[in-house]
């Protein structure tokens, strides 16, 4: 199997030798009926069955009036500060910064919102959206399970029936959310086909919709799927990194010279570099999970051994073999574990605008470890990809140099799989 | 080109291509044509099937594990074409593997294959205008699904992007056999003659000859899907002579009622 190539401004890559076309399916349509951009360069769009394009429209043309209506907005940063637990913190870590003897390292604690991961952000906004379209039935995917409590508790606050898709794979390593949400009223409905994890999920969920897409809302947990979701949930997401650098900039008087994410689907990275984008010195960096190697479906490094095409709605880069089929794919962190990532994210790839490296499975675990023993702060298996990388680039920067890493969620829900994997007990 | 119904209803007729092999495949498919099917629908198998129920699913993942995928379904669509040159042939696929193989090139292949249309699930009009040039240039009938959740003016440009005819989904929903059909399919088949002189076929949830007269009432052509695949599955060994005795049963209830 060939790797991309990880050069900057890279043309669209391939995995075998049979020339890819690369088909700009649909370009920017600038009809007046699409004048949100569902379009990042040439990825995006809207891949989806047919019964499922008016539900779409009427999702953007709902997101739409919500963006200018002044009290969809109050509400919303209203339910982020007084339920949700906004603004975040951005701390110092300063035994961290020691102790790799580089850049000085900051994070920006979504760890600490309610439920425990940014996925809240977007939860609540998208439950401001139903609310407007009178639809009272929710579902959802999840693969972590911070997305499915997220859509749970949020279901539980606006009084919506809730059920979350999860495979059963996830449901195993991630079982205490699985009570969390069942706890929260929601129900739970595992997925056996195949590889049990989050892509399975979402199939589901969207087999669910097609099914009831007159009473039923789809809360996406990630900037994945057709038009509009990729650019609503970044949109939701767009706090973080707003917050963030109005922190740096009163901690530090300067920009960092990087920020550093995690990327399953890539909402809380997009979220953290959104605001950064036009800081050309400001390097952004999303963290693939490289799991236990890269051969294909050891991994969910889409960068590393993917190309583009279209998987649940939209055209991205995505592991698959030389037919089309999907890959399957691994990683320790159940969040991570998709074949496919953001349209948006494929597009700053592309631009060379945002670097993206790998962290395996060992990586994500020994970054566990040291931000819990240097900062007392123990990061979900996804957010310690994060912190793995900064734990390499950190000693080669300067120590003038600032880097905030977002900690996109807190690790209570992986206990378990940290048990079976650090064997410190 | 064989994409004419000469009977109404014409029978369409699904198969997920690769189950439980390509050679067994090819024997239903003949099976099929010579026991009364019109139309055949070649199933292309894919990894993640949204718009598909249990049935298929399985489907497509037993054709899968024998290694089925997009070129074969190719080589095989010329194959039958050789057996027979009345019936008509549509690829049935979701988007990435003809992506994977490169859009005009699955089309080149597939025009000289004797495929006659395309149905890609997971690509709305909107999305298809460079699909549609190349299907255009290779003589191809581009085939798109209508749903009860279209509105008439998605209904209008699904029609104006069609050729051959229109694919009616019978309600919302994944496909897989229904005991009762929905108002849904009639009230759309009504809306979407208003747009368009084109043939309708009205597909997903018809397993029953007693559907299959119902929706031929008001439909040009009826398409059975899941139930085939079913019958495969359940005569694994005689799977050519279940399916044509399954389609015997639609055929010559149609002769009775002449
Ligand atoms: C804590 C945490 N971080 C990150 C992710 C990955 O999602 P995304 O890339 O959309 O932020 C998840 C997903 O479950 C998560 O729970």
């Amino acid at each position: 199997m060939a790797t991309v190539p990880r050069t900057t401004n890279a043309k669209v890559p391939t995995l075998s030798s049979t020339k890819n076309v690369d088909l700009r399916m649909g370009h920017p349509r600038g009809s007046s009926m699409h004048n949100l951009p569902g379009r990042f360069g040439v990825y995006g769009g809207r891949y989806v069955p047919e019964t499922l394009m008016a539900a779409l429209d009427e999702l953007e043309r709902e997101y739409e009036k919500a963006t200018r209506d002044k009290k969809f907005q109050v509400k919303l940063d209203e339910l982020l500060r007084t339920y949700a637990g906004r603004p975040t913190p951005l701390t110092f870590a300063g035994r961290l910064t020691r102790k790799l003897g580089g850049a000085k390292i900051y994070l920006k604690r979504e760890d600490l919102l309610h439920t425990g991961a940014h996925k809240i952000n977007n939860c609540l906004g998208q439950a401001l959206l139903v609310e407007r379209m009178g639809k009272h039935r929710v579902i959802a995917e999840t693969g972590a399970g911070q997305h499915g409590v997220a859509t749970a508790t949020v279901c539980a606050l606006f009084g919506f029936e809730c059920v979350v898709y999860m495979g059963t794979e996830d449901m195993r390593r991630q079982e205490l959310n699985v009570f969390r949400m069942r706890l929260l009223g929601a129900e739970v409905r595992g997925v056996d086909s195949g590889s049990k994890t989050l892509k399975d999920a979402i199939n589901e969920a969207m087999r669910d919709w097609v099914t009831n897409v007159r009473t039923t809302h789809y809360l996406l947990g990630s900037v994945l799927g057709a038009h509009p979701y990729p650019t609503m949930v970044r949109d939701f997401h767009r706090v973080i990194g707003r917050e963030a650098r109005a922190q740096i900039l009163k901690a530090e008087g300067k920009l960092p010279a990087a920020v550093i994410a995690c990327v399953g689907g890539g909402s809380n990275a997009i979220g953290a570099f959104y605001e950064f984008i036009k800081d050309k010195k400001v390097r952004l960096i999303g963290v693939e999970a490289g799991g236990r190697g890269y051969t294909l479906g050891e991994h969910a490094a889409r960068f590393r051994g993917g190309s583009p095409g279209v998987l649940q709605g939209t055209y991205s880069y995505v592991l698959q073999d030389g037919a089309g089929q999907i890959a399957t794919t691994h990683s320790v962190s159940a969040g991570l574990d998709y074949p496919s990532i953001g349209p948006e994210h494929a597009s700053l790839r592309d631009s060379g605008r945002a670097e993206y490296v790998p962290a395996s499975d060992a990586e994500a675990l020994e970054a566990t470890t040291l931000l819990a023993r240097t900062e007392g702060i123990i990061p979900a298996l996804e957010s310690a990809h994060a912190v793995a990388e900064v734990m390499k680039r950190a000693p080669k920067m300067k120590k003038s140099d600032v880097v905030i890493v977002n900690i996109s969620g807190r690790g209570d829900k992986d206990i378990g799989i940290l048990r079976e994997n650090l064997k410190i007990d | 080109m064989p994409l004419t119904f000469y009977k109404k209803p014409a029978l369409v007729v699904y198969v997920t291509c690769g189950d439980p092999d390509l050679v067994t495949t090819r024997e239903i498919i003949l099976a099929a044509i010579e026991a009364g099917a019109d139309v055949i629908e070649l199933g292309v198998p894919f990894s993640d099937p949204v718009a598909d129920g249990p049935v298929i699913q399985r489907a497509s993942e037993r054709a899968l594990k024998g290694g089925a995928c997009l070129s074969q379904v190719l080589t095989l669509a010329a194959e039958v074409r050789q057996h027979s040159q009345s019936a008509g042939l549509i690829v049935f696929s979701y988007l990435n593997p003809i992506l994977r193989l490169g859009v005009e090139k699955f089309c080149k292949v597939a025009r000289h294959a004797g495929v006659d249309g395309v149905l890609l699930t997971d690509l709305p009009v909107e999305e298809a205008s460079e699909y549609l040039e190349a299907m255009r240039a290779n003589d191809l009938a581009p085939i798109f699904l209508a749903a009860p959740t279209s509105p008439d003016a998605r209904l209008k440009k699904i029609a104006e992007a069609s050729q051959g005819f229109v694919y009616v989904v019978s309600r919302t929903g994944v496909t897989g056999a229904r005991q009762n059909l929905a108002d849904d399919a009639k009230q759309l088949v009504r809306r979407l003659r208003r747009v368009t002189k084109l043939p309708i076929a009205v597909g997903f949830g018809i397993s029953t000859p007693e559907q299959f007269a119902e929706t031929g009432k008001f439909a040009d052509a009826v398409v059975v899907g899941s139930a085939i695949v079913e019958t495969i599955e359940r005569n694994r060994g005689r799977e050519a002579e279940a399916v044509a005795e399954f389609v015997g049963k639609f055929c010559s209830r149609q002769l009775q009622k002449a």
